[in-house]
Formats: structure tokens, sequence, C-alpha cells
């Protein structure tokens, strides 16, 4: 028995220090909660509105540990299937990221016009493109976008309000750094990798 | 499957319990609601000091972590100066304290652009901390606690993070809006 034990810690430790390095305190540990729930009408939601499984990220477009995370999210979608949607929150580190409250403004430009996910993606992609506008707005062209309203949205930072929102949701349901997942509504203190995230996904079922 | 089989296991061993409660115990050590908050006057710049007493009359946070660029903290003090203006909505003060010297907390301050004071308790080293239970001689670094004390200085609320996790803002957030409620035991 103390050969599992053994063995369970040596997967847990080592990777990084971020997660919890005690036993001992993750035990009478309880991780915070999603303190607003997703919806269909306000969230951007990828994936069955009814599945099992609800994943929320809050991130930030800069961020690198986002961009790192971001092929991880495409993993547990492609493990997971239509057991999971994806819910994404805006939650740009303006004070270290000069470009992430334009890059979430350009994404939930593109969201008034039905292209959030494709935009989001592209984002994630072009991290290192992120300070030259002409770069999202070619794909913006690209997809068909009403490029003029398209750009006049972002200038007149029409959904800055609802990023600072998602901003303050978060700051209220312990979002502690970027990426912060939530798994089913509570927040996972784990790696931000694929299979600690499917893991812990697939251990609510039980 | 097999970690999970592991970790139920270990749960009931009675051993294992013992050593969680031992380790609670002294865990359990930070300055709990209802004390007086330890008076200190610490160095924010190498010729300035900043003193909680100086804030008596508005509520103050106190955030103790562990080290200065280690990425845990980094995100926990960025996170910190982005909900800055939340705090000051309370009319609040946020006081950030580790054991690393001004030199230091001066880099780290301008280089995560922190729009709050860094103190260090640095010389006798981790004597604050301490104070408010909240140092890990082991290790000798101050433990990643917080602490939110109302306009007379009276703790009324704290809180120790488990090693290695970052506690965010959210417990901060309620505890200034519990001050503004009537408090049940103003004797203190």
């Amino acid at each position: 028995m103390s050969g599992t034990t053994t063995v369970a810690r040596k997967k847990t430790t080592g990777k990084t220090l971020l997660e919890p390095t005690s036993k001992e305190t993750t035990e009478k540990y309880q991780a915070p909660k999603l303190e607003i729930p997703v919806t269909l009408e306000r969230d951007h939601v990828e994936g069955p509105a009814n599945a099992a499984l609800t994943l929320v990220e809050y991130g930030d477009y800069q961020c690198p540990y986002c961009g790192a995370a971001y092929p991880e999210v495409k993993k547990v979608q492609k493990e997971l299937g239509s057991e999971l949607r994806f819910v994404f929150r805006n939650f740009p580190l303006t004070n270290m990221h000069e470009h992430a409250m334009n890059a979430a403004e350009t994404a939930e430009a593109a969201s008034a016009q039905g292209k959030f996910w494709l935009m989001h993606d592209f984002l994630y992609e072009h991290q290192a493109t992120l300070g030259d506008p002409s770069v999202a707005l070619g794909y913006a062209k690209r997809l068909g976008l009403d490029t003029q309203r398209f750009e006049r949205e972002i200038a007149q930072h029409t959904y800055q309000k609802r990023i600072r929102e998602d901003f303050m949701s978060g700051v209220r349901s312990g979002v502690n750094g970027t990426p912060t997942f939530y798994v089913n509504g509570v927040r996972h203190d784990g790696d931000a990798v694929a299979k600690a995230l499917i893991q812990a996904l697939n251990q609510t079922k039980k | 499957m097999r970690k999970l089989e592991s970790k139920g296991a270990v749960r009931n061993r009675p051993r294992r319990l013992l050593k969680t409660k031992r380790i609670m115990k002294t865990e359990a050590s930070v300055l709990g609601p209802g004390k007086a908050a330890p008076n200190f006057s610490l160095n924010s710049t190498p010729d300035q000091k900043v003193s909680l007493n100086d804030f008596r009359g508005q509520p103050v946070i106190l955030a103790f972590y562990p080290a200065d660029w280690s990425p845990v903290c980094t995100d926990q003090l960025s996170l910190y100066a982005m909900v800055m203006p939340e705090f000051k909505k309370f009319n609040a003060e946020l006081l950030a304290i580790s054991v690393d010297n001004i030199w230091s907390h001066l880099a780290f301050a301008k280089d995560r652009k922190l729009n709050f004071p860094v103190l260090a308790d640095f010389e006798p080293k981790g004597s604050i901390s301490k104070k408010y239970g909240a140092y890990k001689e082991k290790i000798g670094e101050s433990a990643r606690a917080l602490f939110v004390i109302d306009h007379k200085g009276i703790i009324r609320w704290s809180h120790l993070s488990p090693d290695g996790i970052n506690p965010g803002a959210d417990g901060i957030l309620s505890a200034l809006e519990n001050l503004n409620k009537p408090q049940p035991s103003e004797n203190s």
C-alpha cells in the first residue's frame, strides 16, 4: 500500500512548484468555487449545452502560460468529445500585458458577429503578433466579418465593460493568475496540462 | 486509477490522520479574528519606513508571502495590483511583506508594476511575520498568509494558504465587505 502512495507522490511532484506540495494541506483545503454560473446567454461555450462536464478557463490572450495551455485544452476537448463543454472568460492582466485588453476586445468584436471561437483560436495561435492589430483584422476579413463594424467596436471599447465583468467574476471566484481553470465549478489547482485536466474532469463523474 | 485507490487508502490510515492533526496545529498559529494587529515599522524603500499605525482609521490588508520572484507570488501580487481599485472602494490599504531585502523588493515591485508598498521583514529576519504567526522557521520565509485589519487595528479575517496555493483576492474582498456589517462582538 505504501508502494502505491509513493507512486502517487512521485507523479504529483517534480513538475511544478505551483501545485499543492503536501497532502496534509490538500486534505483540509477546499478550492474556491465558480461564483458566477455558466449561462448560455452570456458565456462563450464550445461543446454541447447539456454536457455532463464543464471546463471554464479564465484567460489572457497575451499570457504565455495561457498560450501554453491552449493546445492542452484542445487535447482535453478531443479526448472527452461531446461529454465536455468548454467555456472561456476574459481575465486580461493589463498591468503586465499591454495587448491583453485589445486582444480580448478583438475576440469579443468577432463574437458579436458569431465568430468568437475562430478568433479566440487565431489569437492564441498568433500570440506573437498581438501588438499588430492588422493581423487580426486580416483574419476578420478572411472570415467575412463586417470589418468596419469590427474595427469600430474595438476602437470604441464596446465590449470593455463585459470584459471587466468577466475579470471581476473571476476575482470573486478565486482566480489567482492566468490561466485559471474550473472543473465543474471548482478551481483546478493542479497543472494546466491535458492529463491533469482530464483526470480532474473524470473524477467528477465518480 | 491506481492513484485514486492509493489516495483513499491514505486517508483511512490512522497514522496519517495523526500527522495531519499535528500539522494543522502548527499551521493554526496565524493570528485570528478579534486579536489586535501587532504594530510594525518596516522599510518600504531604503530610507522610508511604513508603520501599521499610520493607517489607523482605515482597513488594511496584510499579504505575507514567501519570496520575491517565485512564480506563485508573482501571480498573487500582480493580481492584487490589478484588483487595487476594488480594494480602494473600501478605502483599504494593501501592504505586502516578505523577508527579502529592500533592493530585491524595489526591483520586484518595478518589474511587476506593483502599486502598493512591499515591505522588508529583513532585520531581524522575519520578526514581524513571527508576531503574526506567519513564519516558517524551517525554510526561513514568511508563510503565505493574509490578514484584513479594521479601522481600529483589530484583525477581522485571516487566512493561511496551503503550500503552493495562491489564494487569489476573493477572500479579501469578502472580508472587506464584512467589515461594513455590524460586528457581533464590538467589545474586543
